[in-house]
């Protein structure tokens, strides 16, 4: 009580008043982070879609308001098609590649009992923090299909070598191989922490009832998981739709390489603005391919914020 | 109740091995690369892949330095993220001082207005920010490849949610004592906020050391190019050349990895402190 007597007599011994001195405050430290907000993400934010509407050269004459016809062109636009198609193959079969496989880990490695945890934790894990660039061009090798230590093992199993990288069929799930390989490790550890949140004294009683452990899985770990799951199903789907790194690095960067990969066939969302944009410099269009972007993560944010509400009541 | 113990035993045991082989697998791409990357090209492209190098060599690591100046990119890289950390950290905590603590019109709508952009991919604004950046003629310079990193909302979102969990009267008894705002701020948040900028900072940095689509945008010279971007370069000039490739990957891949198995346990911990992300 004293405190805040002396408070308040303090805060009327000046001139301004505490509540104008506090705005004043404040606004003062909220200006740097507010100019640089304003100027880096707010401004070029409303400004994709302000260029959406254009036909728009970088820094050449013949920019002109065109209303609604980027995006007329692009419902006709083949390769944009393609990108979206390969975009939805890529992401369809990564995430659920990835979650089940990163569960069955996670599940596994929570056991109390088990022996040498923590090194096999950081394992599973190190691919995640390898960096991207390098994992890819590794990649690029053990995928070779003549010389490549996967197709060596593959045919040494009996098995066809798939052409990997440079055919048209097996570029993408290449490079779905390798994705799946380096994001294991995070949803691993997203699970792990999980898991680690769910009671032991539930299993306990489940196991003074009779419960068996497959029955546990079913009916407290998995139930009691799953906001974790769909939350980390929404966050994969809306990285994976927005893979471009080893999609670049593996089959689209260099001159000697098609834009795209073998007819096409990885030529992703992301991949085809950046082409869009940095190689032929319309950013009019890049930016209407952007805004379609936009709408398809927004649409799975919202989702995602419907399943969360309704599921989050354990 | 024996055959019990021993049945546990047995399942904890093929457990750990089975879990085991399964982490040589995960592992197994990281291990080639390193191993191929001390054998000539040659001994690389040989049917079966040898793990174990017959006659290791430092050859193809003098050659990727000849080559390239990864040095350079590894010093750009560093520095970039070192900016960027220090920008972010800063502005984070001040903003979200401001929005935890200080009462003042609009507070609420600004707030919202930064929340807003965690939903919003850097894909809708990087074509925006290139032409912003090749208006100020800042193409290929530092400033043009840091820019876009200086302020991250979900930096001031953090912040905000940590300063909420500081108790007002330690702030106003500071008043009472006559400290200024930005010696509180200097001398009694900071201080308090160390976890969360520790974590903050792992994070920026981590994320700033990988990124990889704005700096392709905007570097082009060895002054400016960064470790990933000047990777991806070198790897398009020695497109066949495999024992290069492999050298260099391993050379950028090494560093972080000790970094990891150093600090791993606050990258777990920042990971599952932030949820994701």
């Amino acid at each position: 009580m004293a405190l805040r007597l002396a408070v308040q007599t303090f805060r009327e011994g000046r001139l301004l008043s505490y509540r104008a001195r506090q705005a004043l405050w404040g606004y003062l430290f909220l200006l740097p982070s507010l100019a640089l907000f304003v100027l880096v993400v707010l401004w070029p934010t409303l400004r994709a879609f302000y260029l959406s509407l254009y036909r728009w050269p970088l820094g050449e004459a013949g920019q002109r308001y065109i209303g609604l016809a980027n995006f007329a062109a692009l419902v006709q636009d083949e390769l944009f098609r393609i990108a979206l198609r390969n975009t939805l193959y890529f992401t369809m079969v990564t995430v659920p590649l990835t979650l089940i496989l990163a569960l069955a880990i996670a599940l596994l490695l929570n056991r109390r009992d088990l022996p040498g945890k923590v090194p096999l934790r950081a394992a599973y894990f190190l691919p995640s923090v390898a960096p991207l660039v390098a994992v890819a061009f590794a990649w690029r090798w053990l995928l070779e299909p003549t010389f490549g230590p996967i197709n060596w093992a593959l045919r040494s199993t009996g098995l066809p070598g798939p052409g990997w990288l440079g055919s048209p069929q097996w570029a993408l799930p290449g490079i779905m191989l390798m994705t799946v390989w380096r994001d294991l490790g995070f949803y691993m550890v997203i699970f792990l922490a999980g898991l680690q949140t769910i009671p032991s004294e539930i299993y306990d009683a489940a196991a003074l009832d009779g419960a068996g452990s497959w029955r546990m899985l079913r009916h407290i770990t998995l139930p009691l998981l799953n906001p974790t799951l769909v939350l980390a199903a929404v966050v994969a789907v809306i990285d994976r739709i927005q893979v471009f790194t080893p999609i670049y690095v593996m089959t689209s960067g260099g001159a000697n390489f098609l834009p795209g990969g073998p007819l096409n066939s990885t030529r992703t969302l992301v991949l085809e603005i950046y082409f869009t944009a940095f190689r032929k410099l319309d950013l009019g269009y890049a930016a209407a391919e952007t805004v379609v972007l936009f709408m398809i993560l927004l649409g799975l944010t919202v989702l995602q914020l419907r399943l969360l509400e309704r599921r989050f009541e354990y | 109740m024996h055959g019990a113990r021993v049945r546990r035993a047995i399942t904890r045991w093929g457990l750990f091995l089975t879990l085991t082989i399964g982490s040589a697998l995960v592992l197994a791409p990281i291990t080639f690369m390193v191993s191929a990357s001390f054998q000539p090209l040659p001994e690389i492209l040989r049917i079966p892949p040898a793990l174990i190098p017959r006659a290791p060599s430092l050859q193809n690591y003098y050659q990727v330095f000849q080559a390239a100046p990864f040095l350079q990119y590894f010093y750009n890289s560093l520095r970039a993220a070192l900016v960027t950390v220090v920008s972010v950290l800063l502005t984070s905590a001040l903003a979200g001082y401001a929005f935890a603590k200080f009462r003042f019109p609009g507070r609420d709508l600004l707030f919202l207005l930064i929340l807003s952009q965690l939903m919003i991919p850097f894909q809708l604004r990087m074509v925006t920010l290139f032409e912003l950046v090749f208006r100020w003629r800042l193409i290929d310079t530092f400033p043009g490849l840091v820019l876009p990193g200086l302020v991250d909302a979900f930096g001031i979102f953090l912040m905000r949610q940590f300063i909420r969990t500081i108790p007002d009267e330690l702030i106003d008894a500071a008043r009472i004592d006559g400290a200024s705002e930005l010696r509180i701020f200097a001398s009694i948040i900071l201080p308090l906020l160390k976890p969360a900028l520790a974590a903050l900072a792992i994070l920026t940095f981590m994320w700033n050391w990988e990124a990889f689509l704005w700096p392709l945008v905007v570097a082009s010279s060895d002054a400016v190019l960064t470790l990933p971007v000047g990777l991806a370069k070198f790897g398009e000039q020695y497109l066949i050349r495999y024992d290069l490739q492999l050298a260099a990957a391993t050379l950028i891949t090494l560093p972080v990895l000790l970094a990891f198995l150093a600090t791993q346990r606050y990258i777990v911990q920042g990971i599952t402190l932030t949820g994701f992300r």
